[in-house]
C-alpha cells in the first residue's frame, strides 16, 4: 500500500505569503554565497540539499489522503480518505492520468462531515463526468445530507443532482470491518464536535491508520487502550497532531484535536512503526512545522519506548508501506 | 509516591521521584492534591523540586496543570524547580514551559516565591 497526501492543513486551507516566500529565498541566497554555484546542477544539487521548509512547503490544501493498494493502471479504482480542498488536486493528477473517456471508481472513506473534509467536492470534476462511480462511506447519518447541502444554489452555483457520476453513499458500523476489493476497512469511533471516525485500513498483513480530528482525554485510560488497540502493530498512523500537548488539554480543550506527544505515546505504547503527523494548524508557517518535527522526533527518543520513525505529512508527500 | 514534603519559612517545597508516565502519575496526583489546598492567596506557597524526576509523561503533565490551575483560582503561588535536561526537554516540546515558572534551582525557585533561607 502507499499513502498519498494531498491535503495535509488542518480547519482551514492556507497559501504562503509573498513575505514567507520572500524570506525563503532571501535565505536560500544568503546560503549560496562564495558556493560558486555556475552551473545548473551545481544550483540543483544545492536546492535539494537545503532543509525542506526552505526548498519546499508543507502545503495548505485541507484533508485529502489518497491510498493506492494494487495497480491503478489495471484495476481503475482508487481509495480516498476525505475530500477537503486536497482532492481538487487529485482530481486534475487522475484526469491528467487516464483522461475522462476512462471510467473510474472512487471510494471515499468520510472521517467526518465538518467543511474542512467536504469542501473539495464541489471541485472534485471526476464528479462532473458521466460514466465515473463515486462511493462515499461514512459512520455518520447526515453522509449524504452533508454532501448535498453544501451544493445549494446560496452556497454553491452547481446543484448535486446535476452531478453527472453515479454517486453513491454507503452507511459503515463503526468496529465492522468492510471490504473495498482486498483492503479490510475497520472504522472507530472518536471524540470531535458530532462524532469522527479513524479508519484502520489493511491489506497482505500492512496497516494504514487515519485518525484524523480526534481528541484524547488523558484521564481516560479506557480510551487509551482502545486506541493502543486500534493502532496495534501498524505500518503507518496518520494522526491529527494540530496543537502543542500544553494547548489541546488546556485553551483549545474540548476543540476535538490532538497534539504530537500523545501522537508518539500511542503509537509507542501500539508498536507502530511510523508516526505522520499530520492537520497542521493553518497559523503555523514551515518552519513552525518543521520545528514541531524534530521536537517530535526528540520526545521519542526521551521516551526510552520503542524507535519510532517520524514524519511530517505534506501536499504531495508519498509514504511507501 | 512519596513526596518529601518540607517547609522552607512559608513555603512547602516537595520532591517527588522517578518516571511520572502513564504507571506512576495516578499516584504523584493523589500525592499532590493534599498540598493544593493550603496553596492560596496568603497562604504557603509551593515549590515542586524535580531534581529526582528522571521523566514526565503527557498524563504526568496532565496532573501538573490540573493542579496549577486550582492553586490559581485561589490565588496561590506554585512553582517548579530543578527540571533535569530531559525533562526540561519535555516541558519545552509540549509547551508546558509556558504555563508554568520554572527555576533552574531549588534556592532560586524559594527566592522568587519569597522564601529564601
Amino acid at each position: 500500500m502507499k499513502a498519498r497526501i494531498w491535503g495535509a492543513r488542518g480547519s482551514l486551507p492556507v497559501a504562503l505569503t509573498h513575505k514567507q516566500i520572500r524570506t525563503k529565498l532571501l535565505a536560500a541566497l544568503e546560503g549560496a554565497i562564495g558556493r560558486d554555484l555556475d552551473t545548473a546542477e551545481k544550483i540543483a544539487g544545492y536546492v535539494d540539499d537545503l532543509p525542506f521548509e526552505l526548498r519546499g512547503t508543507y502545503g495548505g490544501n485541507s484533508s485529502c489522503v489518497e491510498v493506492e493498494a494494487w495497480d491503478t493502471d489495471a484495476i481503475h479504482e482508487h481509495i480516498i480518505l476525505d475530500l477537503g480542498s486536497g482532492v481538487r488536486a487529485l482530481a486534475g493528477a487522475k484526469l491528467a492520468r487516464y483522461g475522462p473517456g476512462k471510467p473510474q471508481t472512487y471510494h471515499v472513506l468520510m472521517s467526518h462531515l465538518h467543511w474542512d473534509h467536504i469542501m473539495g467536492f464541489p471541485f472534485f470534476t471526476p464528479a462532473y463526468i458521466p460514466g465515473n462511480r463515486i462511493i462515499i462511506y461514512g459512520c455518520h447519518e447526515e453522509l449524504e445530507t452533508a454532501f448535498r447541502r453544501q451544493q445549494e444554489p446560496i452556497s454553491f452555483p452547481v446543484a448535486f443532482h446535476q452531478l453527472g457520476a453515479n454517486i453513491e453513499f454507503v452507511q459503515i458500523e463503526p468496529g465492522v470491518p468492510t471490504q473495498i476489493r482486498d483492503v479490510t476497512v475497520t472504522a472507530k469511533l472518536q471524540l470531535h464536535a458530532g462524532d469522527s471516525y479513524g479508519y484502520r485500513l489493511e491489506k497482505n498483513g500492512k496497516a494504514l491508520i487515519y485518525s484524523t480530528d480526534s481528541e484524547h482525554k488523558l484521564d481516560n485510560a479506557a480510551e487509551r487502550v482502545a486506541f493502543v488497540d486500534f493502532f496495534r502493530d501498524a505500518d503507518l498512523v496518520i494522526f491529527d497532531a494540530m496543537y502543542s500537548l500544553a494547548d489541546s488539554i488546556s485553551v483549545k480543550a474540548d476543540w476535538g484535536h490532538s497534539s504530537n506527544v500523545v501522537g508518539v505515546e500511542l503509537c509507542q505504547l501500539a508498536g507502530v512503526r511510523q508516526l505522520c503527523l499530520f492537520h497542521h494548524e493553518p497559523i503555523y508557517d514551515d518552519a513552525q512545522i518543521s520545528r514541531v518535527l524534530a521536537e517530535t522526533r526528540r520526545y521519542a527518543e526521551i521516551t526510552g519506548e520503542a524507535p519510532l520513525d517520524i514524519v511530517s505529512a505534506y501536499d504531495g508527500m508519498e509514504i511507501t508501506l | 509516591m512519596e513526596l518529601q514534603p518540607t517547609q522552607e519559612g512559608s513555603t512547602v517545597v516537595l520532591k517527588p521521584s522517578g518516571r511520572i508516565d502513564h504507571t506512576h502519575a495516578d499516584a504523584f496526583k493523589l500525592a499532590l492534591d493534599p498540598h493544593l489546598a493550603d496553596c492560596r492567596k496568603d497562604g504557603a506557597s509551593l515549590v515542586i523540586d524535580f531534581s529526582n524526576v528522571s521523566y514526565i509523561s503527557s498524563i504526568g503533565l496532565r496532573a501538573l496543570m490540573v493542579a496549577i490551575k486550582q492553586v490559581k483560582a485561589q490565588g496561590g503561588r506554585m512553582v517548579l524547580a530543578a527540571l533535569q535536561p530531559l525533562v526540561l526537554e519535555v516541558f519545552t516540546i509540549s509547551r508546558f514551559d509556558m504555563l508554568f515558572e520554572i527555576f533552574p534551582d531549588r534556592a532560586a525557585a524559594l527566592a522568587a516565591v519569597g522564601s529564601a533561607s
